[in-house]
C-alpha cells in the first residue's frame, strides 16, 4: 500500500511539470515585456535592462524555466506586478476565505445530495425521482452567479435575514463567519448537489438489483439499513470519484461566487490578477489550484481501498 | 418477446436510421430543440422585434424599471411611444433589446466552440489512436491540460491577449479539446479490435479509407452528443468570463455583459441581472436537455457509462 501511495505521488510529478510548462510558457507568450511592466512607465531602457538581468530574462529559455521552477517549488512565486507584494504572501492571506467556502459547500452538497440520490433510486421512476433528476438538469444549467443573486435578493434584500455580501475572518467570531458563509456556500453547492445526486442515484440503482440486497431483505433487515449498509456502501466508489472530479467545477465556482459575494479569497484574487494582467499572480494561482485538484483526486483514488475492501493495490 | 413480434419496418430498418428517428420522438430532444429554435429566432430577428439599437445610450432614461414608457422621435418627425419592457441599464440602454441581441453572441459562441473543439479534438484523437508512437506524448499533454480547472485555464488564456470574440472562443476551446481527444481515442482503440476492421485491413484497405469508412461513422453519434454538451458549457463559460469583466468588451451586448453592468445597482434594479440570467439559464437548460435526449437515443453505450 505504502509503495503504491509513493508510486502514485511520483506519477503526479510529470502532470504537474506539464502544468508548470504551460503556466511558464503563458508568461512567454504575452505580447508585453515583463521587465518593462515591472519597471513602470517612467523607466529608461537601462533600468529595464537591469530588471531583465535581475529576473534572469536575458538567459536562454530553458535556463529561465529551470530558475523559475526552482523558485516556484520552494514557494517563491516572485513579486506581484499589481499588488507590489510577494505573491506567496498575497496567497497566504487569501487562503482562509476560499477554504472556508469550499469546505462549507462540500458539507452542504454531500449532506443534501447523497440522501436525495438514495431516495430517488429507492423510489425509482416515482415523482420524487423525477423531481430530483429535473432539479439536477436545472442545477447544471443555471449559472452560479444567477443563483447567487437570486439568493441575495430573496434572503438578504427582501427578507433581510442574512448579510448581502462580504466576509468575516474566523478569528473575529464564529457567528459572523458562519452568517456570511451561508449564502455563498448554498449558491456554490447547487451545481455540486446536482452532480452528486445524479451519480448517487445511478450507482445506488445499479446495486439495488444485486443478490446481496435481496439476501439482506430476506433476512429481515430494515429497509433503511439495506439502503445504507448494503446499497450505499457498495455504491460509494463512483460517488467519491465524482466528488473528486467535481472539484474542478468547485474551483470554477469559487472564482465566480467570491466575485458575487465580494469575498476576499483566492477566486477574487484570480479575477483581479487577470484584470490587471498580473502574470506572476495568475501563474501562482493556476499552479496552486491545479495542484489541489490533482492531489484531491489522488486522495480519492487512495480512498477506494477503504471504501471497497475488494480493491487492493 | 419473439422476433416475429417486432414490427416489420423496425426489424428491417438499419440501426442508424432507427436511432435518429427515435431521437426525433424523444420529448427531451423535441423540447430542447424547440427552445433553442425560439431563442435563435429571437436573436436573428432582433432588429424587427421592436428593439432599439442595443448600444444606444440615453442619459435621461437611466435605470428605469421594466415597463417604463418613453416617447421616441421617428425619422419622419412623428412621435411614438416606446415601452422599455425589461427596463433600462445605468447608461439608459434598453435591456430588452440588449437581451435579444445577446442571444446572437451566446449562440454563435456556443456553436463555434463546439464545432472547433470537435474538429481539433477529432484530429488529435485520430492521430493519438492511430499513430501509436505519438499516443503517449499526446495523452500526457492532454492530462496536463485537464489538470487545470477549465475556467482558470480560460481566464489564463484570455489574459494573454486583448479581450475580444476570437480570444474568448480560443480560451473556451482549449480546455474542451482534451475531453474530445480522450473520447475519440477510446473509440478508435476499441474499433481497431473489431473483426470487420481487421477484415478490412486484411483485404488491403488503405488507412485513410479505413478511417473514413469505419472509424469516423462510429465517432459520429458520441461526438454529436459531446458537441451539444460543449455548446452548453461554452455559453456558460462565456457568460462567466463576461460577467467577471475578462470576456467580450462591455459595449457588446452579451448576457454576461448585461449582468456585469447590472451588478453594482443590483439591489435597487435587479432586472438587469434577472432577464439575461433567465435567458442564459433557459438556453443552457435547452441545450442540456437536447444533449441528454440525444445521448439516450443515439448513443446508448455512452448513456450507460455516465
Amino acid at each position: 500500500m505504502l509503495t503504491y501511495v509513493l508510486r502514485r505521488l511520483v506519477a503526479t510529478i510529470p502532470v504537474m511539470l506539464l502544468v508548470a510548462v504551460f503556466v511558464f510558457l503563458m508568461l512567454r507568450l504575452t505580447p508585453s515585456d515583463p521587465a518593462a511592466i515591472i519597471a513602470g512607465d517612467n523607466a529608461n531602457s537601462e533600468q529595464v535592462a537591469e530588471i531583465r538581468k535581475r529576473l534572469g530574462l536575458d538567459q536562454p529559455i530553458v535556463t529561465q524555466f529551470a530558475i523559475w521552477l526552482g523558485k516556484t517549488v520552494t514557494g517563491d512565486f516572485g513579486e506581484s506586478f499589481f499588488f507590489k507584494k510577494q505573491v506567496a504572501e498575497l496567497i497566504a492571506d487569501r487562503v482562509e476565505p476560499t477554504l472556508s467556502l469550499a469546505f462549507f459547500t462540500l458539507l452542504i452538497a454531500i449532506a443534501v445530495a447523497v440522501p436525495l440520490g438514495v431516495v430517488a433510486a429507492y423510489r425509482h421512476g416515482g415523482w420524487l425521482d423525477r423531481t430530483v433528476m429535473g432539479f439536477s438538469v436545472l442545477g447544471f444549467s443555471v449559472p452560479v452567479f444567477v443563483i447567487g443573486y437570486l439568493l441575495i435578493y430573496v434572503f438578504a434584500v427582501e427578507l433581510n435575514w442574512l448579510p448581502v455580501q462580504g466576509y468575516q475572518r474566523l478569528q473575529q467570531g464564529i457567528g459572523g463567519w458562519l452568517q456570511r458563509l451561508i449564502l455563498p456556500a448554498l449558491t456554490l453547492s447547487v451545481i455540486y448537489i446536482a452532480l452528486i445526486a445524479r451519480i448517487t442515484r445511478t450507482s445506488v440503482l445499479e446495486v439495488m438489483h444485486e443478490d446481496y440486497i435481496r439476501t439482506a431483505r430476506a433476512k429481515g433487515q430494515t429497509e433503511l439499513k439495506v439502503l445504507i449498509r448494503h446499497a450505499l456502501a457498495n455504491a460509494a466508489v463512483p460517488i467519491v470519484t465524482v466528488i473528486g472530479l467535481g472539484v474542478a467545477l468547485l474551483i470554477g465556482g469559487v472564482v465566480v461566487t467570491e466575485s458575487v459575494f465580494t469575498i476576499p479569497g483566492l477566486g477574487r484574487l484570480t479575477v483581479d490578477a487577470v484584470l490587471a494582467r498580473d502574470y506572476p499572480t495568475i501563474q501562482a494561482v493556476i499552479l496552486l489550484f491545479s495542484l489541489a485538484y490533482v492531489l484531491i483526486n489522488l486522495a480519492v483514488d487512495l480512498a477506494y481501498t477503504f471504501l471497497d475492501p475488494r480493491i487492493r493495490y | 418477446m419473439s422476433i416475429e413480434a417486432l414490427p416489420a419496418e423496425l426489424a428491417r430498418e438499419p440501426h442508424r436510421g432507427r436511432s435518429w428517428r427515435l431521437a426525433a420522438r424523444n420529448p427531451s430532444v423535441v423540447i430542447g430543440a424547440l427552445i433553442i429554435f425560439v431563442l435563435a429566432m429571437l436573436g436573428a430577428l432582433a432588429p424587427v422585434l421592436d428593439t432599439l439599437p442595443p448600444s444606444e445610450i440615453n442619459p435621461v432614461f437611466r435605470n428605469k424599471k421594466p415597463g417604463t414608457e418613453r416617447s421616441l422621435r421617428l425619422s419622419d418627425g412623428t412621435e411614438s411611444k416606446y415601452v422599455h419592457r425589461f427596463g433600462t441599464d445605468s447608461l439608459g440602454r434598453d435591456v430588452y433589446s440588449r437581451v435579444l441581441y445577446g442571444a446572437r453572441v451566446s449562440l454563435i459562441i456556443g456553436i463555434t466552440v463546439a464545432i472547433i473543439s470537435i474538429a481539433v479534438g477529432l484530429l488529435i484523437g485520430l492521430i493519438a489512436g492511430y499513430v501509436r508512437w505519438l499516443d503517449g506524448s499526446i495523452m500526457r499533454v492532454m492530462d496536463g491540460l485537464m489538470a487545470i480547472p477549465a475556467i482558470l485555464l480560460a481566464m489564463g488564456v484570455v489574459s494573454l491577449s486583448r479581450a475580444g470574440l476570437i480570444a474568448v472562443v480560443i480560451a473556451i476551446v482549449i480546455p474542451e479539446v482534451p475531453r474530445v481527444v480522450r473520447l475519440v481515442r477510446s473509440i478508435v482503440l476499441s474499433i481497431r479490435e473489431e473483426p470487420y476492421v481487421e477484415a478490412a485491413i486484411t483485404v488491403g484497405t488503405p488507412t485513410p479509407l479505413l478511417l473514413v469508412r469505419h472509424v469516423l461513422p462510429n465517432t459520429l453519434a458520441p461526438l454529436i452528443v459531446q458537441g451539444t454538451f460543449i455548446c452548453a458549457s461554452a455559453i456558460l463559460v462565456e457568460a462567466i468570463l463576461s460577467f467577471l469583466g475578462v470576456g467580450i468588451p462591455p459595449e457588446t451586448p452579451t448576457w454576461g455583459n448585461i449582468m456585469a453592468e447590472g451588478r453594482s445597482l443590483f439591489r435597487i434594479y435587479p432586472h438587469n441581472i434577472f432577464y439575461p440570467g433567465l435567458c442564459l439559464a433557459l438556453a443552457v437548460l435547452a441545450i442540456n436537455m437536447l444533449g441528454d435526449g440525444l445521448r439516450d437515443t443515439l448513443d446508448p453505450r455512452f448513456a450507460k457509462r455516465v
